[in-house]
């Protein structure tokens, strides 16, 4: 069967979901959804359907983004586009499936917004949410929307056109295609992609393999996973184009052990492609052959690094080695080899279909195109986002995510992991692209961005992020491995309050070292949240050095918890939850009422946090202080 | 050699078997029989060791530069407490903390009645969630100390039950 008539099949194949006549129950199924308890919902809409006797089609799709509302249930009336409704659990599917399907009231108040471009009965679309709005969905755009385990869906949508037009092409002009478009590696480094392939393609030595990284290892970041579960097939076929440019025919896909869905989502989709004719000999009838074969990561950060990651798939300890040999001459068993990210291929399919210079349209003069991020952390809403490069920090905190979670004060972004840097207030008008962010101390990185507020400590967050990389590091370079050591030794000192002003000029100088005399891009750039946090923040360690206060009450050895005696109702929750006994009845008597109040021994306190959690909130006694002596003068408010 | 030594080595050679015995295969190898057995089995070293003509050393070395890889029998519930980034600026730590207090062992063992393990992960990637604790594949999002004891007490009386 031509392309043609299995594009024809799958069109008929959405056109019958879309059209369907009986009620369509779609479910926001990826890993995030299931975390937020999705599948409970859908049993509990079986549970409805069976029990009202009501047919209904059920489909499970990916993530469309707004992680803030899952779980996301989509429900579709013949005739009518699907409705999205946020937050649902089990009790929630079932008023709304007896409100809409069995009274026809749409249910306005549970819905977030209507899948298409019109108004229902005042629900508007959901792409004029405030979140969903400014963003240009790309790579994501099929993610949410169709269902990852049919193909047909997929080619309805017009994949594997990009790979069809590719064949029509020479590989030669595909590379110069991807060139044109300006698309630059999306895992962080930023390289230009074409440049890379044509490195690759011209390398000599048989056979020539391509790798696609999904080795997601920042913490905080999701962007990879969530393609990959919700729209395998834009990669997949983004690794065909890739394959056909360069002149290989062995595909690998590198992904984590930890993201079981989105293996599953592969290996399906890849039996899928086989079965189309979109894998193995002569593809679409032309003389190109390729295939790809699954390699699951064993958990190793420093895998992300490219010759890490080939080692690893030789079966060996995964250690950087030198460069040159550069992958594209001597990668995998010595063979020409070419690393892309997930998004990065995920990119491909648009840019030939579209053709570079609509793909170009998009982004800045330096970064063209869209760039997925995983937006988290201390801000209203949290989610996966696509936007165009060069798009403002500040409109990204602000419009898409909607501003600091309970109107807190902004204190800092965070980009690029355990590689990147925090963008200060001061810098909230930067627009994200690779130099602006490398510039400011940070890096574009893969996409986390986590979002800090007044109540994140900067020394803590750098003393995180150096005990992550000081962990991962692989130990063969002495700086990277002794040197982060230090680092965190130093870090452990400050926030234990007995860090020496001193200690700032060490941290910086180790630092040089680490960057100037490690291989690989773990160790160089390892000391960046450091330096960042030193560069922007650095009031905030003196003030742990010199005060031995931490003004976002996070340093544990800098708190302490008190009860105010003129607030305590003498309820007598904080001793019964207190885990280490460090909570006493006094003698004294409580203001209002009957009962004694209640004390907390500073020197059995752990400071963990329970008695101020499980204070009524209408006596809300419970206060937390930095330094952790009373004697100091300062203190804090809550 | 114990019985149950020698059903490990013939299901090990079973799974060296099905990958074929070369150096590229040994960390699916490894993975499959961390997906049998819960961990690595001392003997399987030495039977995969046999098997691909390479040292035992060798094969230990790769076995530990993996996080994935454990060589002790996991509990009956294991517990992962994430700690990316999302989590921790969430007090991540905290809830790790409480939970290590809660069972009396750190991160990495497990209790001597076998009834928890308790690992700390860098991302679960339900960041929109944190903190995050996973019990088994259960999920508990935005979770405190506060709310520990309720979450282990639950599995402790299904136990006893």
């Amino acid at each position: 069967m031509g392309f043609d008539a299995v594009r024809k099949r799958a069109k008929a194949s959405w056109d019958g979901l879309v059209s369907s006549s009986i009620p369509v129950i779609y479910f926001g199924a990826a890993s995030c959804g299931r975390a937020a308890g999705v599948m409970a919902v859908k049993e509990a809409a079986v549970r409805y359907l069976d029990r009202t006797d009501t047919d209904a089609r059920l489909v499970d799709v990916g993530c469309i983004g707004p992680c803030c509302y899952e779980p996301l249930v989509y429900v579709q009336k013949p005739g009518r586009p699907p409705i999205c409704y946020s937050n649902m659990d089990p009790d929630g599917i079932e008023t709304l499936l007896e409100g809409y399907l069995a009274s026809d009231d749409p249910m306005g108040d549970m819905a977030l917004g209507v899948l298409g471009d019109e108004a229902v009965d005042g629900i508007p679309p959901l792409f004029e949410h405030p979140m969903l709005a400014p963003q240009v969905r790309l790579v994501l755009r099929n993610c949410g929307i169709i269902d990852p385990t049919e193909i047909d869906h997929s080619i309805a949508h017009g994949g594997y056109e990009g790979i069809r037009k590719a064949l029509s092409m020479t590989p030669e002009e595909v590379i110069e295609e991807v060139k044109a478009s300006g698309l630059r590696g999306r895992g962080g480094a930023g390289f230009s992609t074409g440049t890379k392939w044509a490195f690759c393609r011209d390398a000599e030595g048989e056979p020539k393999y391509l790798i696609c990284n999904a080795d997601e290892g920042d913490p905080g970041a999701f962007m990879n996973r969530s393609l990959l579960e919700g729209d395998p097939h834009t990669v997949l076929e983004g690794m065909l184009i890739a394959g056909y440019a360069i002149g290989c025919r062995h595909g690998y896909v590198y992904i984590r052990a930890e993201y079981p869905l989105a293996i599953e989502r592969l290996i399906h989709a890849i039996e899928q492609m086989r079965a189309h004719g979109l894998l193995g000999e002569n593809i679409m009838g032309s003389d190109f052959c390729f295939d790809i074969e699954i390699k699951k990561g064993a958990g190793a950060f420093v895998c992300g690094e490219e010759t890490a990651l080939m080692a690893s798939i030789e079966g060996k300890r995964g250690m950087p080695r030198t460069r040159p040999p550069f992958p594209a001459t001597s990668g995998v068993w010595g063979k020409p080899t070419n690393i892309n990210n997930v998004e990065t291929l995920g990119s491909l399919a648009n840019i030939i279909r579209m053709g570079a210079e609509e793909y170009a349209m998009q982004g800045s003069d330096t970064a063209r195109g869209t760039k997925t991020f995983s937006l988290v952390g201390k801000v209203k809403r949290t989610g996966l986002i696509e936007v165009p490069l060069g798009t403002p920090v500040k409109e990204i905190l602000f419009g898409i995510g909607g501003g600091i979670e309970n109107d807190r004060q902004f204190k800092a972004v965070q980009t690029g992991g355990p590689s990147g840097g925090c963008i200060p207030r001061s810098k909230l008008d930067l627009p994200v692209d690779y130099e602006s962010l490398q510039e400011a101390g940070a890096i574009m990185g893969s996409g986390g961005m986590i979002v800090m507020d007044d109540e994140t400590c900067m020394v803590d967050v750098a003393h995180y992020f150096l005990s992550f990389t000081q962990a991962e590091s692989c130990g063969k370079c002495a700086p990277c491995r002794i040197g982060t050591k230090r680092m965190l030794d130093i870090l452990g000192k400050i926030k234990d309050g007995n860090g020496e002003m001193g200690d700032l000029d060490e941290l910086e100088s180790l630092s040089w070292t680490i960057q100037n005399g490690s291989l690989c891009a773990l160790g160089q750039t390892a000391p960046n949240p450091v330096l960042t946090t030193l560069r922007y923040f650095r009031d905030e360690f003196e003030e742990h050095i010199r005060e031995g206060r931490c003004r976002a009450r996070v340093c544990k050895p800098l708190i302490r918890y008190e009860i105010v005696e003129e607030r305590c109702i003498g309820c007598g929750a904080c001793q019964k939850r207190c885990p280490v006994d460090a909570i006493l009845e006094t003698s004294r008597p409580v203001t209002k009422g009957k009962g004694k109040t209640r004390a907390i021994d500073p020197k059995l306190c752990v400071r963990c946090g329970i008695c101020l959690s499980v204070c009524p909130p209408s006596a809300d006694a419970v206060e937390k202080f930095s330094p952790a002596t009373a004697e100091v003068a300062g203190g804090g408010g809550r | 050699m114990n019985p149950d030594e020698t059903d490990i080595v013939k299901q090990v050679e079973k799974i060296v078997e099905e990958h074929g015995p070369y150096t590229k295969s040994l960390i699916p190898i490894l993975q499959d029989i961390q997906e049998e057995y819960g961990y690595v089995p001392g003997v399987a070293i030495a039977t995969i060791a046999g098997r691909l003509g390479i040292s035992g050393d060798v094969i230990y070395g790769v076995t530990t530069f993996y996080s994935q890889f454990r060589f002790n029998s996991p509990g009956r519930h294991h517990i992962k407490a994430c700690l990316g980034t999302a989590c921790h600026v969430r007090r991540g730590s905290m809830l790790l903390e409480a939970i290590e207090r809660r069972l009396g062992i750190s991160h990495g063992e497990t209790t001597p009645d076998g009834l928890f393990s308790l690992e700390k992960v860098a991302c679960l990637g339900c960041c929109a969630l944190a903190p995050v604790i996973v019990v088994d594949d259960q999920v508990f999002g935005t979770c405190t100390p506060a709310k520990v004891d309720g979450i282990l007490s639950r599995y402790e009386g299904e136990e006893s039950a």
